[in-house]
């Protein structure tokens, strides 16, 4: 069983609901990215997703796009981050990690290498914005053979006929883009959401993860009442962003202000009983 | 589109893309899960309508009678006896209304728009001609028109922008990046993703997911298929080469395509050099770029060696783009059409040899063509001919070329 699937089972026996913070790889340095990473699973993450910076991230808000900007001016390659996974798992061997990224730093550095070191460095899941089921091609078979989960992407715009080619060669969890549109702007409502889930439910036995608006504790936890997780990327981004010092260089607030931001959405979802 | 496309037969160059939108390796639809629905949906909406007589007659109608069309295929005498070799003669595609072949794109997209209930259009604009082709459209039909624009480009293009003010597009000066083409065309996809059930994405160039290299590629055949049948007029043969100016290359997919099944007639593609090929500021995605994946398809992308988008560098705001359409990618590696670079300079020069010569102000982007045509023409024999795409008027530019010629306006 994959780490994932085994943290997923994990938490149903729990009948909890899953968080899923964001660190964007080298925000603002390679340092204080990894001390961000280590510190999250104590704060309580129960799964990390970790973004690989692309200079042109056009699915993304305007906060993933700075912090993609802040992580390759902070060193970023696909080498580097493979490297502060790996130093992650040296004391973490059990919180899943999946990469977020976009397909063309995955091509460059060769996706079958790709997925090989990715799964060495101690990478559980992937999540490449641009690969659609049509183009999935390009990781199916190295992620497959590496034992890689590839986690897809559905939304709103996705039609019930559309749902089983997306979920074909899915595996961990899926990821519900909760709104049209890019990261970190409107949110979802209620209603919304309860018309979505049993329609996804429908279609996959896999965990679902609500992403894309989840801003507050209170949206965290209500998106953990109707799925089995609740992803929050620009709502940490902001916070880090805040507390950068003029250059842009990480301050002495930068780590705790992140992971005291994170505890707060950790604990709403962790309340909720399921 | 054309009669000539649907005579397309297997072995014909003519009959891409595949049923995935791929040109051999390149193209594809690599776009979030939220768009792809968008996009077959899309797919869908042109298939019909290109089967649709109703709609190539109305588009033949505004064509005609609003764009200007045909647009004529001019003897350049003077230039040719210059320049002392091949004949040249050239395809004035800036005579179109709004001074650009964009419209010929813009006009199909916008009948579709319309034919599938859109009401709010997007658009992505680098030198401003497809932005200001695109809010022409939208005045003609009152639709609400939203055009990306880099904050750079917006500096550079003033008189552009104001135009697709007074055309009433909401014009968006795009900071992130460095404010050129492709962070614009972030912002339009942005904007597509966020409004999806209103708007419809008008892409300007043979670039992007599938369809829209196709469909761009076909509504902009009109230029090859026109300068056919009037060099067959003029000459009673077909040229020896085709000259196109290659940004995104929809004014050169446009003139070449028609001819991709004629093996004697050369066809050269020209991107802008900038400062040289080889001085790390340059625009030629093909030449100095490889294969990659952005903004929708695989095609070849100006890239460092961690597949991160390096910026572009041209005079011209036109040709500012790290990537190229993918069909233009896959006639490069199968051989069949040729790919080289003009410099900003080399393209300055053209500009005031085409002016002087012809009387024509040509746009920078198509002076890079010009450009090329100069080179080659003197060492080509008189009874050769060479036809080279005028694609865009130069009136926009004057301000950049005065600067460049430290006249101060």
């Amino acid at each position: 069983m994959s780490r994932i699937a085994r943290r997923f089972a994990t938490l149903r026996q729990q009948g909890r609901g899953a968080l899923i913070p964001y660190v964007e790889a080298c925000d603002p340095d390679y340092d204080t990215a990894l001390a961000i990473l280590r510190g999250m699973p104590a704060a309580g993450a129960d799964l990390i997703e970790v973004g690989v910076p692309f200079s042109d991230p056009s699915a993304d808000g305007p906060t993933i796009q700075k912090a993609a900007l802040r992580g390759l001016k902070g060193g970023s390659t696909m080498k580097r981050v493979l490297e502060m996974i790996a130093a992650f798992r040296a004391d973490d061997d059990e919180t899943p990690i999946i990469l977020m990224g976009y397909a063309n730093p995955i091509e460059a550095y060769g996706p079958e290498r790709f997925c090989v070191d990715a799964k060495k460095a101690g990478v559980d899941g992937l999540i490449v914005v641009d690969l659609p089921p049509e183009e999935a091609d390009l990781l199916g078979a190295p992620a497959a053979q590496a034992g890689l989960d590839i986690i897809r992407l559905v939304a709103p715009t996705t039609p019930d006929e559309r749902l089983p080619v997306v979920f074909s060669g899915a595996s961990g969890f899926v990821y519900y883009v909760s709104i049209t549109g890019v990261t970190g702007t409107r949110t979802a409502s209620t209603d919304e959401l309860a018309q979505a889930l049993p329609r996804l439910r429908r279609a996959t036995d896999l965990p679902i993860a609500i992403g894309f608006g989840i801003r507050t504790p209170e949206l965290a936890a209500n998106a953990v009442r109707v799925a089995d997780a609740a992803v929050v990327a620009s709502a940490l981004l902001n916070t880090l962003e805040g507390t950068l010092d003029a250059a842009g260089q990480a301050t002495s607030r930068t780590v705790p202000a992140v992971l005291e931001q994170l505890r707060a959405l950790a604990d709403a979802v962790h309340d909720v009983r399921k | 589109m054309s009669a000539t496309d649907t005579q397309a037969g297997a072995n014909s160059l003519r009959s891409g893309p595949d049923g995935r939108g791929r040109f051999g390796i390149f193209g594809g639809r690599f776009v979030a899960e939220t768009l792809m629905p968008l996009l077959l949906e899309l797919d869908a909406a042109y298939t019909a309508a290109q089967a649709d007589p109703e709609f190539r007659r109305e588009l033949d109608y505004y064509l005609k009678d609003y764009v200007g069309r045909p647009s004529p295929l001019w003897f350049a005498r003077r230039m040719t006896d210059a320049l002392g070799g091949a004949k040249i003669y050239m395809k004035r595609e800036e005579l179109n209304h709004t001074g650009s072949h964009k419209l010929n794109n813009v006009m199909g997209q916008i009948l579709l728009a319309r034919r599938m209930g859109r009401t709010r259009i997007v658009a992505e604009t680098g030198a401003g001609q497809h932005g200001v082709a695109t809010a022409t459209v939208c005045a003609l039909f009152g639709m609400k028109c939203a055009i990306y624009m880099g904050a750079t480009d917006v500096e550079r293009q003033k008189p552009n922008v104001f135009r697709m003010r007074l055309l009433g597009a909401e014009v968006v000066p795009v900071t992130a990046g460095a404010g050129t083409l492709k962070d614009a065309m972030n912002e339009a996809m942005r904007d597509w993703v966020t409004n999806v059930h209103d708007t419809y994405f008008l892409v300007g160039t043979v670039a992007g997911p599938h369809p829209y290299p196709q469909m761009v590629r076909d509504f902009q055949s009109i230029i090859g298929v026109e300068t056919k049948e009037q060099i067959m007029a003029a000459e009673g043969r077909l040229p020896d080469a085709i000259v196109a100016a290659i940004g995104g290359g929809s004014n050169a997919m446009g003139i070449f395509h028609p001819f991709l099944d004629d093996p004697d007639v050369r066809l050269i593609g020209v991107e802008a050099a900038g400062c040289g090929l080889d001085s790390g500021r340059t625009a030629a995605s093909i030449e100095r770029g490889k294969p990659g994946v952005l903004h929708g398809n695989r095609t070849y992308l100006l890239q460092d060696g961690d597949g991160q988008i390096t910026e572009a560098h041209s005079i011209s705001a036109g040709l500012d783009y790290p990537g190229v359409g993918p069909e233009h990618s896959w006639l490069n590696d199968i051989g069949r059409a040729d790919y080289v670079g003009a410099t900003d300079q080399e393209a300055l020069d053209a500009f005031q040899l085409c002016t002087r010569t012809e009387g024509i102000i040509p746009a920078l982007e198509s002076a890079h063509a010009i450009a090329y045509a100069a080179k080659i023409a003197p060492d080509m024999a008189k009874d050769k001919i060479l036809v080279v795409n005028i694609s865009g008027r130069g009136d926009k530019d004057i301000f950049t070329v005065a600067e460049h010629l430290g006249v101060k306006l």
